[in-house]
């Protein structure tokens, strides 16, 4: 018995083994189990700080470990409604990780949120294979190349990559996102970020493997989606002052980049052109790990800064490198990965996607340069804009002298060790791109027009690194011959210089929103800040107080105004519901006359 | 390597002519050419102080900095003849390097917990993501035109023959000089010469920086300045022989001096919430080039 059903196995593996999309699942399966593995390791150093709780413990575990399994199945899956019973399933293990701390009110609101969210996407995704399925009788995923040779497939495309951009957190879709991090724990946050949303590009990019309509069209649609959303995201998230909130949205970021990638790609595949497909598609993969990695890493650091000085308000902290010098190192590397800075790996993946866009540009059509300069434009920004988030973000909380009175200290090992792992495969990744960019080929080549070696024929990855490493050399080499020459001299310590000054305390540091308060007055047409202000006034003046909050405009206007509105027309009726019993006899009354006059009428 | 090292001997000398330049205008004897490069000699010789506030990041920061300016150098080439590290798009490599440095000096200066400090590094991080679409949007048009991605074949294959060319040569020559004095915080975005802290930009950021770490980080600057000089010689030395190219190279490094030293005498800094307006100014005259070059290509008409 259990030998026949070994063979079976063996069979359903083989022929899975042989599909063509194989090389992309198992692109996406190696990055999820990396990340779930190292979440796995940090959560249960980061658990024991509510090891009082067993039974909610079992059941936060039991969940991960299912959320992982859909998320494999996920993968492997190729008939629609499997696909779908497996994406409820993560949705729903993903919403009860998320509630872990459900006795706080806002971890529910918050929670719910995700939870309405995330099923608006399976509605999506349900219409979406609902018109494939009621054209072609078959949910089967190999029905859907039919169904495009014999109808216009863009709708069904569009309702798909909307399902699946709301997993991914594309703007307009992105505003559970800044929610539902900050409320999760920060493993769950780590991974969520990392890879949950990951699960959305994974559903794209398997869309357009299936998919054939026009997709020069539908790649300019993603590319400009993705543009606003790598903009939109970066500039939210240097308002921030909440860390896990700043993180979050600058997941929304780093999705517009790899979105950025895709929407290159399929314009790639539009026009036929090997070359920008690879480099589209390439650079998409390799920013989806290379995010999975840093993203992860700065989430869990957020953990360890939690739980050693429970805030995550960066105006309440700094100098925690002091104290905490380990997480500092780490947040900083995932830092200067994540802005895409040499030597790390985020430059890796920007880099790729920066040479599909000259490619692109150098297209000779008006549309093709005018859209290749945009996006540059839109790129370089994105990448500007990052280096003032993270200097903040690092320089704020790790740097200068403590702001308020905050006890720290440094985590257990379990909470640095997976992460330290992490940051050696992004400098890996930095240093030796081409094997990467070769691991990725299988990948690659599940794309139409694409393939690896169309990769290498425009850039040589394999010198980029080199370049990388020549850096790190040269900088070590500065600092080592600099130490020792300081040896020989004379070196002391004293205050910092406060300019004639001697009485400064912390209170005279730069704050986080000092830090960004010319960026703030630049951009202040795109970013919603409520201001709360009551002045001093007269000769001998009463308190005063000044507060400045960030809101997203977008979400303003996108949900809560609609739902505003919405709420606004259903209260119209609620004269029906008033309670009154004579009221809903005469609604009985009503309703059997209506009955009676139509049934007189029809017969 | 014949642009490393032309670079590095221009490098001796940039910063002096400015301040000869600018005590000739100013009617005054002035310090000697050699001045700057003695002082960083003495700051090299010095001990240091450090804050009791700062870390390790500190003492790794002008380190970084200046590893950042000196692997950018290496990208630079010398017309047809490519630098040390040369690849297709190495020009994003070049921008990104030159971004890492920036980000090490302003977490440096915020490691100090000086409220001045935290001015400077703000400043820096605002004007320095502002600056960067300039430098890529006019590198994208000499691509463009050229239909190459690397600094070595696009100065190779620009020949300023027709007047279009011409026209594009001076943009891109007016941009890489106004970056140079963006990026070494000279008039008019910043008035190195300033005394009062508030109105600082960079000189503000290393305020705590003292012997070693000061001397690093004016060499930084000297680099800066000659290696943007450099890829405005590159300009027009790509299709001349060697012979000729290295007079025109120094030449070119002569007048972008004067040209500093000269705009430093006679003008004076912008009020601080004018810069904005001015540093974002230079990606819209290189959107311009852009569209020269799509004018040019013929994709306009």
């Amino acid at each position: 018995m259990r030998r026949i059903y070994y063979l079976k196995m063996k069979d359903i593996l083989s022929s899975w083994f042989n599909q063509p999309q194989t090389g992309l699942s198992l692109w996406f399966m190696a990055i999820f189990t990396l990340v779930f593995a190292c979440g796995a390791v940090y959560g249960s150093g980061y658990m024991k700080h509510y090891s009082g709780r067993p039974l909610r413990n079992t059941l936060h575990w039991i969940n991960y470990a299912v959320a992982y399994v859909s998320m494999m199945a996920l993968c492997v899956v190729q008939n629609s409604i499997a696909f779908l019973v497996s994406w409820e399933i993560m949705a729903l293990s993903s919403f009860f990780l998320v509630i872990y701390e459900s006795e706080k009110p806002e971890t529910i609101k918050a929670g719910i949120n995700f939870f309405v969210q995330s099923h608006i996407s399976v509605i999506l995704l349900t219409a979406g294979f609902m018109m494939i399925g009621v054209r072609t009788g078959s949910y089967s995923f190999s029905e859907i190349p039919r169904y495009c040779a014999e109808n216009n497939g863009m709708a069904a495309f569009l309702l798909l990559f909307a399902g699946f951009a709301v997993k991914a957190g594309f703007v307009p879709f992105h505003t559970w996102l800044p929610y539902a991090h900050p409320a999760a724990p920060a493993h769950i946050s780590g991974v969520m970020s990392g890879v949950i949303i990951k699960i959305g590009i994974f559903g794209i990019l398997r869309m357009i493997t299936l998919f054939t309509v026009d997709f020069t069209t539908a790649g300019v649609i993603i590319l400009a989606v993705a543009a606003i959303s790598g903009l939109y995201g970066v500039m939210m998230a240097i308002l921030q002052h909440n860390l896990k909130k700043l993180l979050a949205y600058h997941s929304i970021e780093n999705i517009g980049i790899i979105g950025m990638g895709i929407g290159l790609g399929c314009i790639g595949v539009g026009s036929g052109n090997s070359t920008l497909a690879s480099l589209g598609f390439a650079g998409a993969l390799l920013h989806t790990l290379n995010h999975a990695l840093f993203k992860s890493v700065l989430f869990f650091c957020s953990g360890n800064v939690y739980h050693g000085t429970h805030t995550l308000n960066v105006e309440r902290l700094g100098g925690l490198a002091k104290k905490m010098p380990w997480t500092a190192a780490l947040f900083l590397i995932a830092s200067v990965a994540i802005c895409g800075l040499p030597p790390m790996n985020g430059f890796i993946s920007e880099f790729v996607i920066y040479s599909g866009l000259f490619g692109w540009m150098q297209g000779a059509d008006l549309s093709a340069t005018t859209g290749a300069v945009f996006s540059i434009l839109a790129l370089v920004m994105i990448g500007g804009l990052a280096i003032l988030c993270f200097t903040k973000a690092f320089g704020i909380i790790f740097l200068g002298t403590p702001r308020t009175e905050v006890e720290a200290h440094e985590m257990e090992a379990c909470r640095i060790v997976p992460l330290a792992i992490e940051a050696l495969i992004m400098l890996s990744i930095g240093i030796f791109p081409a094997f990467y960019a070769k691991l990725a080929g299988n990948a690659l080549e599940c794309f139409p027009y694409a393939d690896s070696a169309a990769l290498g024929s425009v850039t040589d990855l394999s010198i980029v690194g080199i370049a990388s490493l020549v850096f790190l050399a040269i900088a070590a080499f500065i600092y080592f011959a600099k130490s020792g020459v300081n040896r020989k001299r004379q070196v002391s310590e004293g205050p910092t210089w406060g300019c004639g000054y001697t009485e400064g305390t912390a209170r005279i540091q730069y704050t986080a929103t000092s830090f960004v308060k010319t960026y703030v007055q630049l951009f202040s047409f795109v970013l919603g800040t409520k201001k709360e202000e009551k002045r001093p006034v007269e000769i001998f003046p009463a308190s005063g107080h000044f507060e400045s909050e960030s809101y997203d405009k977008l979400e303003n206007a996108l949900i809560d105004k609609p739902l505003g509105l919405y709420r606004r027309f259903t209260d119209m009726f609620s004269f029906l519901q008033n309670g009154k019993m004579q009221f809903y006899v005469l609604y009985g009354i009503i309703f059997i006359i209506c009955t009676l006059i139509i049934t007189f009428i029809s017969c | 390597m014949t642009s490393l090292i032309l670079i590095l001997i221009s490098a001796l000398f940039f910063n002096g002519i400015i301040g000869r330049v600018k005590s000739i205008c100013a009617g005054r004897k002035g310090p000697g050419i050699m001045q700057p490069v003695f002082d960083v000699a003495r700051l090299l010789r010095k001990g240091s102080v450090y804050s009791e506030t700062t870390g390790p990041v500190f003492k790794i920061a002008p380190a970084v900095y200046l590893a950042s300016v000196i692997v950018a150098c290496l990208c630079v080439p010398f017309g047809n003849k490519a630098g040390l590290i040369s690849f297709n798009g190495d020009f994003v490599f070049f921008a990104y390097a030159l971004a890492l440095g920036k980000f090490f000096c302003i977490i440096g200066a915020l490691d100090t917990g000086s409220s001045f400090e935290g001015m400077g590094a703000s400043r820096e991080a605002t004007y320095s993501m502002l600056a960067e679409p300039a430098f890529f949007l006019i590198m994208g048009s000499l691509a463009l035109m050229t239909g190459h991605t690397s600094f070595e074949s696009i100065f190779a294959d620009l020949h300023p023959s027709s007047p279009m060319s011409w026209a594009l040569a001076v943009i891109a020559a007016f941009i890489f000089l106004i970056l140079a004095m963006v990026e070494n915080s000279r008039m008019p975005v910043d008035d190195p010469k300033t005394h009062l802290e508030l109105t600082m930009i960079h000189e503000v950021m290393v305020l705590d920086n003292s012997g070693v770490d000061l001397g690093l980080i004016f060499v930084t600057g000297f680099l800066k300045f000659a290696m943007y000089a450099a890829l405005i010689a590159n300009l027009l030395i790509g299709s001349i022989p060697v012979g000729f190219g290295i007079p025109v190279f120094f030449a070119v490094q002569f007048v972008s001096a004067v040209i500093i030293g000269i705009n430093e005498s006679f003008t004076a800094r912008f009020r601080m919430n004018h810069n904005p307006q001015f540093i974002f100014t230079l990606a819209c005259i290189a959107l311009l080039a852009v569209f020269g070059v799509m004018l040019m290509s013929g994709q306009l008409i």
